[in-house]
């Protein structure tokens, strides 16, 4: 596979490894070993959505309040440039099944910036926090003195939570940056794309784990009193 | 099995479900409906999700040992929240919802 004499005609046919009996059982094995791992991840995610459920609950009066600083403006679009980045990834995904080569370097890149476009909000985002003093430690303000140490708890989770999104973020943009390169390269054919498919099913968990992340953390605390 | 080429009307109206579900979603979480807010939050999210897995990821043409796979891990979160939120209701250090 690394060989770079290889032709694309000569690639596609040497894709099929020789323990697999035909190009669909390779595929299979490929999918099923990525939920696998993508299984882990809601594990990973899903101890932290049981801590925030925890003390969502157990401080109920001080959720309120801190909802009251989410950005709901900068949340909903970003939620919109996720959904945006996901349906360009599954066109991505179409036009490698297709073997249409500049179709899916285009896509990909546009998935890419569209990634890049959410890592920016997030950072504006976390710039206000960081203004407002809220970001849990010793230089942590809060307008409510009741809640100074509650509060904290509930921006930490805030903070773990989309940070580890984010950190997803980064490593897909460095997968989508591998998989333009390889694209560019000529590696994958209608016969063999597994790396593009693969990756986006990444693209698209990430994409779900957010999809749970802003009503949870932006929408659900706005009427709460 | 083998993943056929879907077309992309198919793929744009899935888009277009999950913009219009966000919209709604903001929009309600506006409204105070008291514990009704979560509920509905939450279920609008479930449903992008689905949407998500069943059509972006491909699951409505997955093998039947993928789709027993992605279940179970959505379950086994389930059972995790379950069991977190028994211990702590049932020994009453959480406050339970008004309707209780």
């Amino acid at each position: 596979m690394a060989d770079t004499d290889l032709s694309v005609a000569s690639h596609a046919s040497t894709a099929l490894k020789h323990h697999f009996d035909d190009s669909e059982q390779q595929l299979e094995s490929s999918t099923l070993g990525m939920w696998v791992f993508l299984l882990t991840e809601i594990m990973f995610f899903g101890g932290m959505f049981g801590a925030y459920t925890v003390y969502r609950n157990l401080y109920p009066a001080a959720f309120a309040s801190t909802s009251h600083y989410m950005n709901v403006t900068l949340g909903a679009t970003n939620t919109a440039v996720l959904i945006f980045s996901s349906l360009t990834m599954a066109l991505a995904v179409r036009s490698a099944q297709l073997g249409q080569k500049r179709a899916l370097l285009s896509f990909l890149t546009f998935t890419l910036i569209l990634g890049l476009v959410f890592l920016s909000i997030k950072y504006v985002e976390y710039h206000e926090k960081w203004v407002d003093h809220h970001i849990p430690g010793p230089g942590f303000h809060y307008a409510e003195p009741q809640y100074f140490h509650q509060a904290q708890i509930l921006f930490f989770l805030y903070f773990a939570m989309t940070g580890l999104h984010a950190l997803h973020m980064i490593v897909r943009a460095g997968l989508l940056i591998t998989l333009i390169a390889m694209a560019a390269r000529n590696r994958f054919s209608a016969g063999w794309y597994t790396p593009v498919e693969m990756i986006g099913l990444y693209w698209h968990f990430v994409d779900i784990v957010w999809i749970f992340l802003f009503p949870l953390l932006y929408l659900i605390g706005r009427t709460m009193r | 099995m083998t993943h056929q080429v879907v077309p992309v009307r198919t793929y744009v109206a899935v888009f277009a479900a999950l913009i219009a579900l966000t919209i709604a979603t903001v929009l309600i979480s506006g409204i105070d409906l008291g514990e009704y807010n979560f509920i509905i939050a939450l279920t609008i999210a479930v449903t992008k999700g689905s949407l998500v897995v069943w059509f972006f990821m491909h699951v409505n043409q997955s093998s039947s040992l993928t789709r027993l796979f992605v279940g179970a891990g959505f379950f086994w979160m389930l059972i995790l929240l379950m069991f977190v939120l028994s211990d702590y209701l049932s020994r009453g250090w959480l406050p339970g919802p008004r309707w209780w």
